[in-house]
Order: C-alpha cells, then sequence, then structure tokens
C-alpha cells in the first residue's frame, strides 16, 4: 500500500472524531423531558400515546382542513368544543409552552417555526 | 480526468484565487440577506424583481445560447465546431448553475424550494421552467463529460448517449421558451404581454451566448495553445451578427407596435427605458448605451476587415454581450414593473450587498466555467500533441 | 372521490351538456339574448382556464359592493377601514431610521387609493374633480379567475370554495411571482420580519396586537383574506364592520339572489377594475 503512514493514522483520527460525541455521551441519558400537562384538563381531542407521536400531523392536518378546504368545524371530545387551532385551540389549554412544548423539543433538538408568526400565550413569554 | 484541473499554470491558479475571494464576499453577504430578509436588496413592494432573477434570464439565455455551437456539430455533421462543442456544452452547464444559485438568492424562504417538487402545479409556469433547468442541466453534464471521456480515451462516444444528444437540442430552446412565458403570460404588465418575448429571448442568447464562448476561444488561443480554428470562428461571427439583427429587428417591432398604436400601457415602460418617465430615469443612460455598444458590435462583426483581426472581433464579442445583457440583464425585468399596476413611478437600485451577491454567483459561474474548461482542453491539448 | 371516476364522470357531464345545450345556446346568441363577450358576475363555478377549482354554479361565491357616495358623506370611514383590517390582522408598518414609514417594505391589506390610480383605464380627460378627491379603498379583488393563483408554483395561494382566494404563509416560499401577477398591486411581500422587537422586547413594528390571529414572518406573501377567520364565525369583514350602518360596504354571497349584494348589483351600476383582463373581480365600486 502507498502512504501507509498517513492513511492510517489519517482513518484513525476520522474514526476517533465520529465516535467522540457517543463516547463522550456514554452511560447517561441525559434529563429526560417532562412535558407538563394542564392542571385544570383531564382529556385531550386525542389520547396521550397518539398525541406524544403524531400531534405534528394532527396541526397539519388541522390546518390544511381550516385553511384549503374552509372547514372550521370545532372537534368535540367528549361534550367539549375545541378550535381547530394552535393558538386558539392548544394553547388555551396547554398556555405554558416552555413546560410543554419547549420540554421535548429543545430535548430532541426540534424547532419547529410556529411561533415565528404564532403567539405563545401571555404567561410564558 | 478530473485531476487535470487540480494542476495548472500561477496564472490559472491565481485566477481561482481570485473568484473564489469574489466567491466569499459573496457567500457572507448572502449570510446577511438570509439573516434580515431580502430587504437586504433595493427591491419593494412596487419593483419585486430585481438584479437576481433579470440575471437569472439573461443567464438562461447564455445557456441556452450554447445549442448554436452543438447543433451544427451534431445535426449538420459540421466538422470544425468539433473543437468546441465541448466548450458549448460546459458554457452551458456553469450559465444554469448560476441560474439556480440566482433563483434560491431570489427566494424568500429558500429552505422551502423543494415546496415546488412537494405540491407540483402544472398551471404554474415555474415549476415548468424548474422542470426544464435542471433537465438542461442534467443532459448537459451527462453529453459533456461522457464525450470528453471518450476522446480521454481515444474512442467515439458510445451509442447510447446518441438519443441524450438531440434531446438537448430542442431542451434548449424549451429553457428559454419557458423562461419567457414566465413573463409573457401575467396580465396587467404590459411590457412583458407579448407573444414576441420568447422569439426575441432566443435571438438575444444566440447572440450573447457565442459571444461569450468565442471571447473565450480567442482568449485561450493567446494564453493556451488551443485554437477553434478560422472556419469555426468566421461561422460563430456569422450566427452572431444574424443573431443580434434579429433581436433587435425584434426590439424594433415593439417600438413600432407600442408608438404607431400610440396606447398608453404600451408605451410607458419603453418611455421610462429609453427617454423616462415622469422625471424617472435611471435606467435611460443604460439602455441607450446598450443600443451604442449593439451596434458598433454588429458594425464590427459585419466590416471584412474588423471580422477578420481577431482582436476586433473580440472587443465586438464584449460589445454585443454588453449590450445584450443590458437590454435582458437590466432593462427587460426592471422596465417590466414600470409602471406599478396602480400607475405609479418607482425606481429601483440594487444595494451594495445585492451587487456582492450578483457578484458572487457570477463567479461561481465562472470557477465552474474555469474548471471544466481546464479539463476540456487538457484533454483535447494531450490527445493532439 | 376516486379521481378517474370523478374526471370521467365530468367529462361525460360536459358532453352531455354540450350535445343538449349547444343548439340551444348557439339559438340564443343568435337572438342576441346572451352578451357573448361579457360573462355573467355570478360565474363562479365555471371551468376558467387555469383556476384549477370547479364548483357548481349554486355554490357560494364572496362578493364586495363599494359605495363611494357613502364614503364621501362619512369623511374619515376610509381611514377607519384600513386602521381597524390592519390591527385585526397584525399588519406591520416598517418605519425607517428616521422614524418615517418606509414605502420600500411597505405591507398593505387595504389602502387607501386616488381615483385614476384605482382606475387607469378610464379615461381621465377633463376630470370631474369631486371624483378625485373621494376615498377610494383598494384591496384584493378576490377574482373569479385569479393570475396570482395561475403563478403560484406551490398553491401557497389558492382559491378557497366561497370563492376568497387567500394564502397558506407556511407554504410560501416568498418567490414573488403572484405579485408580477397580480394586475391590481394587492400584494405585499415580508422584505424583513414584522416580528422585530425593540430592546424593551416591545414588537417595532406592530402596536395594538391582536393575539387571535397571527403575525407572518419574513420572506412570505400576504394580502388581503377576506376576513376567513371572521366570516368562519359568522362576523363580517373587519372592514365592512367599521363602516357601521353607512351601508358603504355591502358584503355578501353574490350566488344568492336574496342576498342585499345581490339585490344591489342588481339595481345599481357599478364597475370593476380593470374587467379587460378576464379575471372577474369580485369587489365593485359604485360611484
Amino acid at each position: 500500500m502507498y502512504d501507509k503512514g498517513k492513511i492510517i493514522p489519517g482513518i484513525i483520527v476520522f474514526v476517533c472524531l465520529l465516535i467522540f460525541p457517543i463516547l463522550y455521551n456514554s452511560g447517561s441519558a441525559g434529563v429526560l423531558p417532562n412535558p407538563e400537562k394542564p392542571k385544570d384538563q383531564k382529556e385531550c381531542v386525542k389520547d396521550k400515546q397518539y398525541m406524544r407521536t403524531t400531534h405534528m400531523q394532527l396541526i397539519n392536518d388541522w390546518r390544511d382542513e381550516v385553511l384549503r378546504e374552509g372547514n372550521r368545524e370545532k372537534v368535540v371530545v367528549q361534550g367539549k368544543k375545541y378550535d381547530k387551532s394552535l393558538m386558539n385551540g392548544c394553547m388555551t389549554c396547554h398556555t405554558n409552552k416552555k413546560k410543554f412544548c419547549d420540554e421535548c423539543h429543545v430535548y430532541a433538538s426540534v424547532y419547529p417555526y410556529c411561533w415565528d408568526c404564532h403567539f405563545v400565550p401571555k404567561e410564558t413569554i | 480526468m478530473i485531476e487535470k484541473a487540480l494542476k495548472g499554470s500561477n496564472v490559472y491558479i491565481g485566477w481561482l484565487v481570485f473568484l473564489s475571494v469574489l466567491i466569499l464576499a459573496g457567500v457572507v453577504s448572502y449570510a446577511q440577506q438570509y439573516q434580515y430578509g431580502l430587504g437586504y436588496t433595493g427591491m419593494s413592494r412596487d419593483v419585486s424583481w430585481g438584479i437576481y432573477i433579470s440575471q437569472f434570464t439573461f443567464l438562461v439565455g447564455v445557456a441556452a445560447g450554447g445549442v448554436m455551437i452543438v447543433l451544427p456539430y451534431y445535426v449538420h455533421n459540421f466538422k470544425d465546431f468539433g473543437r468546441i462543442t465541448i466548450l458549448g456544452e460546459f458554457l452551458a452547464i456553469a450559465s444554469v448553475a448560476m441560474c439556480l444559485l440566482f433563483i434560491m438568492a431570489d427566494l424568500g424562504q429558500p429552505t422551502r424550494a423543494l415546496n415546488v417538487l412537494l405540491h407540483p402545479t402544472p398551471n404554474s409556469m415555474l415549476f415548468w421552467d424548474m422542470i426544464v433547468l435542471n433537465g438542461y442541466l442534467f443532459l448537459n453534464i451527462l453529453v459533456g463529460w461522457v464525450v470528453l471521456h471518450s476522446e480521454y480515451k481515444g474512442t467515439k462516444y458510445p451509442k447510447w448517449l446518441k438519443p441524450f444528444i438531440w434531446l438537448s437540442l430542442p431542451w434548449a430552446i424549451s429553457i428559454h421558451t419557458v423562461t419567457a412565458m414566465l413573463y409573457c403570460g401575467l396580465p396587467g404588465r404590459h411590457f412583458w404581454l407579448t407573444a414576441i418575448i420568447a422569439p426575441r429571448f432566443l435571438a438575444s442568447a444566440f447572440a450573447a451566448g457565442p459571444s461569450l464562448l468565442l471571447f473565450i476561444a480567442l482568449v485561450l488561443k493567446r494564453v493556451t495553445k488551443f485554437d477553434l480554428g478560422d472556419v469555426a470562428r468566421d461561422k460563430i461571427i456569422t450566427i452572431i451578427g444574424y443573431a443580434a439583427i434579429l433581436n433587435f429587428f425584434f426590439l424594433g417591432l415593439e417600438f413600432f407596435v407600442a408608438y404607431y398604436s400610440d396606447i398608453p400601457g404600451h408605451k410607458h415602460a419603453l418611455d421610462y427605458l429609453f427617454w423616462g418617465l415622469e422625471g424617472h430615469d435611471n435606467l435611460v443612460g443604460f439602455m441607450r448605451l446598450s443600443l451604442v455598444l449593439g451596434g458598433l458590435g454588429l458594425a464590427l462583426f459585419w466590416i471584412p476587415q474588423t471580422r477578420s483581426n481577431e482582436k476586433t472581433v473580440m472587443a465586438a464579442c464584449v460589445l454585443v454581450f454588453s449590450s445584450l445583457w443590458i437590454d435582458k440583464g437590466l432593462g427587460f425585468v426592471l422596465g417590466g414593473f414600470v409602471p406599478t399596476p396602480l400607475e405609479y413611478v418607482t425606481e429601483y437600485y440594487p444595494t451594495f450587498g445585492e451587487i456582492l451577491i450578483t457578484m458572487g454567483v457570477w463567479s461561481t459561474g465562472f470557477l465552474i466555467l474555469t474548471i471544466l474548461y481546464k479539463v476540456a482542453i487538457s484533454v483535447k491539448l494531450e490527445k493532439e500533441s | 372521490m376516486d379521481d378517474k371516476r370523478r374526471r370521467f364522470l365530468k367529462l361525460a357531464g360536459l358532453s352531455a351538456v354540450a350535445g343538449i345545450g349547444a343548439p340551444s345556446a348557439f339559438n340564443l346568441l343568435l337572438k342576441g339574448e346572451v352578451n357573448a363577450s361579457s360573462p355573467a358576475p355570478a360565474s363562479h363555478g365555471t371551468e376558467s382556464p387555469g383556476s384549477g377549482h370547479g364548483e357548481a354554479p349554486t355554490g357560494v361565491r364572496l362578493g364586495m359592493v363599494i359605495d363611494v357616495n357613502k364614503f364621501a358623506e362619512n369623511p374619515g370611514m376610509a381611514q377607519k377601514c384600513v386602521d381597524g383590517c390592519h390591527q385585526t390582522h397584525n399588519v406591520p408598518i416598517f418605519l425607517d431610521s428616521k422614524g418615517q414609514v418606509n414605502p420600500k417594505d411597505a405591507i398593505k391589506w387595504i389602502w387607501k387609493e386616488p381615483f385614476e390610480n384605482l382606475f387607469p383605464d378610464h379615461s381621465h380627460y377633463r376630470r370631474n374633480d369631486a371624483l378625485h378627491e373621494l376615498p377610494f379603498l383598494a384591496l384584493c379583488n378576490h377574482c373569479d379567475n385569479p393570475p396570482c393563483v395561475r403563478a403560484c408554483p406551490t398553491k401557497a395561494t389558492f382559491k378557497q370554495k366561497n370563492g376568497s382566494v387567500i394564502m397558506d404563509f407556511h407554504r410560501c416560499i416568498g418567490c414573488r411571482f403572484c405579485m408580477a401577477a397580480c394586475p391590481y398591486g394587492a400584494r405585499s411581500f415580508n422584505w424583513r420580519s414584522p416580528r422585530e422587537r425593540d430592546e424593551n422586547g416591545n414588537l417595532k413594528f406592530i402596536k395594538n396586537l391582536n393575539e387571535k390571529f397571527p403575525t407572518r414572518m419574513r420572506g412570505v406573501v400576504e394580502k388581503c383574506n377576506f376576513c376567513a377567520e371572521r366570516i368562519s364565525e359568522g362576523l363580517p369583514p373587519k372592514c365592512v364592520e367599521a363602516t357601521g350602518d353607512t351601508g358603504a360596504m355591502i358584503f355578501g354571497d353574490m350566488n344568492d339572489p336574496n342576498a342585499p349584494i345581490s339585490q344591489v348589483l342588481k339595481s345599481t351600476f357599478t364597475i370593476q377594475r380593470k374587467p379587460a383582463l378576464g379575471t372577474l373581480p369580485s369587489v365593485f365600486y359604485i360611484i
């Protein structure tokens, strides 16, 4: 092999750099997110598991229904009406963005651009 | 084959460094624009497209213009273009790359650019423009590279390539036609609302593209051993000569329709561009200069003495190219926004940062072009020696 | 619904209509009972080329009539409409470094415009002075055949079932093709962030924030949305509300023959902006 002296150390350095973040964080999962749910509410529009995995899809679908189809019919769950809206729906119960949304989003390093346009309820600004 | 681009004279390396510095300035400016928004530029509510989109429009023409070199060689078996066909194809690659960069620089939300694919909208001409431009880029990379690689290996290009070569010819026409349709299908913009836009675009493209190509080829003849040949040179001059005449003929028709019909809406933009409208005349100097440069360039191309002198031919190339750049890369897009639909006159001045970004994109194009031409010329000279 | 079946039914229906209807339509034309060149204002539902939306002619088509005389009788009312709309929709007012309104970045949903600018195709020869001092309101025409919708490469702007043309700000890529396409100058672009804050954390360009309605972000196009969010709650558009009971603005379903707007359009001479372009605006003016 030509240039053995350069290639092999090069590969070793590359692999070390590659696995450094894994080694550095090994053994600790970090602080697990613990989103705070609204205290005065028992129900959401869907069950907990569904909301955890699919809330972004749901919000996306709501947006298209409201905007594109003009279907602003409220969602009724157990007699309670919810606006199909992030700002005027979700956030009326989940009033604390920091303790609810950001808790997981920051942990997963997900930064949706919702808040570039929509507002966070007053108390959490 | 690509290794040919890595070694070169000091002039070559110096040129690449120079381009890289300009690119860096463009990147820094773009970072600022990205941070602040497009208000970083001189564009406004009234003139909502500026120098980015006008450069894009002009460069689509340069890309399409390469077909004037490619077509005679492949279709009419015009052997004298054999040495420069690859230059035409590589010029198209660099130009389309610049077009795509200019579009990205112009988007308010560049990270959402792929929405065009995610929500395909066939009734939008921009959707089709995206398809034809990317298709043309692909075709030219494929054809140019495979042909050159075959030459490198000392063989003829493979048979399967033939359909792609043939496809690339009408495709070149399509990119500029669709780009014209971005403009000429919009109601309420009188200056653009004319069926002659596509043919005029093509005529100016067939003059501007070959002008740039001939100029570069003559520079290469001076700094390298590459010689395009007298027959090829003369033929390109003829092509540019007729195409430029056609372009000015079409422009004259626009003038006739506007001023003979005497319909205010048809006259406004031409008034603004060549005489000034309601005291606004920031493009008048440029547009008149464009006519003068074009006239001079055409004369040099047609007078037998200057036509056969390489120095005057190079001057003519610069004159015609500059003339068409002003006409299409400045006046055409900006003129269309004057007056506004509410009949106000708003003028546009690019900002310094906007000009740096524009120069950065041009430099990127020339960097691509330089590297591709370096490879092509090295291969050709190696085979011939 | 299955797309193929839908297309088949459409085609079948069209051929049937063509077969049965063509001779009688031709007769009507010959007798001069229908003016072939001027489409009926309530044509929402005709498959206009490029609009991509077909709706039964019996569907809703929202429209607006603006009575300029009423605005002349109530000075200051036009400005109230503008302010009401812009406050409700968090439309920013961009100021330059000297604190002046910067027209370069301006965003307008509804604004005042002189007669000759709003109707440049009309003759202004020997102009009527009184007319030229009237405050005309300009806004998106919510065309039945909107060029902006045709131009948009992502369907970020589209026509709703009720005929209003609105924006999906989440999808807009900011190419500004719609701005070039709109013959009415109704569209604005966010050249910079409308949410910029000063040192104290207050929004610099939006005073009196309406927290029920989002702002926009930099790099997207915006315009009048015919108050889609209010109509769904049974409220009139904000500008219409601002005119109170003066009747200066009449809003409603033009396809409902009993709606006040239909009555007014039937009984009063109205004009539209640039009708020759075939965009079929939904906003009418009483001069």
